[in-house]
């Protein structure tokens, strides 16, 4: 049974190997090289909805990555340049940080507004449970009802349940 | 506790319920906002596919308004549309003309042979680059340009019956390409 589990652990890392794309693209130095690393994990991948472009393998990634390549080494673009560049052809959707504009101010203050919303919640509901205390005449008729026991004894009494 | 209360819970579960179902039947996630709508259409140089080797740039899509046809024989919707573009260029004075995009151009040719040429001509994008200009993600993919080359709209996916009607023909008609009906 050990073994069998190995045998599988063992195939699913050679898949999980195979299936990241790997390309071979030559660059002039180590920085450009981990400028275009971090670009390519920045963008996502126009056609597969929820990966970067470092992680797909879709044609339309590789020609991505292909383009950063080229407007980092050989255009000397920089960061935000190429950051323009996807986002000029591409849109917003390849950005996984949105843009701030009236556009996306739902997205934006969204969570804030819900913060706010529920912080006002709690405070009606505990402004609300203070009015509904007794007064002091319902406590009087209370002690009248239950005669003997006290308050105390009656929250002890609950207790045991 | 207000008896009316009693129905928040119920009232909030069906304020999720709309908006998740608004949400999904009002986009489609592949259907991505062109970035390019209002835009003119990128500064490009290509060959064309026929007469082979013969350069063009933009200039040669203003003047007119144009559809621009983003297709690949390797691309099975760009097969389900070709009847549909063949009919409107049959039947239209629209032009259109083609992106043979990531393809073998003897391939493209035994294609446009086989089935029917709707193009006026065809540019060659045999690695991408003017595919990434365009935005494209996957063929096929169609550009409606005014006489100026500025972008009026743009379609991912197959040009049909139902996107000439709802989609095309009012702006052709903004176009004066047609007619009013």
């Amino acid at each position: 049974m050990l073994r069998r589990l190995a045998w599988v652990a063992l195939l699913m890392a050679v898949t999980v190997h195979a299936a990241s794309p790997v390309d071979v693209f030559q660059f002039p130095d180590a920085q450009l090289e981990a400028r275009y690393r971090s670009l390519i994990a920045e963008f996502r991948c126009p056609k597969c909805l929820n990966t970067n472009l470092a992680g797909s393998d879709a044609p339309i990634a590789r020609d991505l990555r292909v383009t950063v390549h080229r407007l980092v080494t050989r255009e000397a673009f920089s960061d935000a340049e190429v950051r323009a560049f996807l986002q000029a052809r591409y849109g917003d959707f390849v950005l996984y940080d949105p843009p701030f504009r009236p556009g996306t101010y739902l997205l934006w203050f969204g969570p804030g507004v819900f913060v706010v919303l529920g912080l006002v919640l709690v405070g009606f509901r505990l402004a609300h449970q203070k009015a509904a205390q007794l007064s002091s005449q319902d406590q009087a008729r209370l002690q009248a009802i239950l005669g003997d026991e006290t308050a105390e004894e009656l929250d002890d009494a609950l207790s045991d349940e | 506790m207000n008896r009316a209360g009693l129905f928040v819970p119920l009232g909030v579960f069906a304020l999720i319920l709309v908006v998740g179902f608004a949400g999904f039947q009002l986009t489609d996630p592949h259907q991505l906002p062109s970035a390019l709508i209002g835009k003119p259409f990128p500064e490009f140089s290509s060959t064309l596919l026929t007469p082979e080797g013969v350069s063009v740039d933009r200039s040669r899509l203003v003047g007119s308004p144009v559809l621009v046809n983003v297709w690949a024989t390797w691309c099975p919707t760009c097969k389900a549309e070709h009847d549909e573009l063949m009919r409107i260029r049959a039947t239209t004075s629209l032009r259109i003309v083609g992106v043979n995009y990531k393809d073998d151009p003897q391939q493209a040719l035994r294609w446009l042979q086989e089935f029917g040429d709707p193009y006026e001509f065809n540019l060659l994008d045999l690695d991408g680059t003017l595919g990434v200009e365009l935005g494209v993600y996957g063929a096929p993919e169609s550009f409606l340009l005014d006489a100026e080359g500025i972008i009026v709209y743009k379609r991912v996916g197959e040009i049909n019956q139902r996107i000439w009607q709802q989609e095309l023909v009012p702006r052709l008609r903004e176009l004066e390409v047609l007619g009013d009906a």
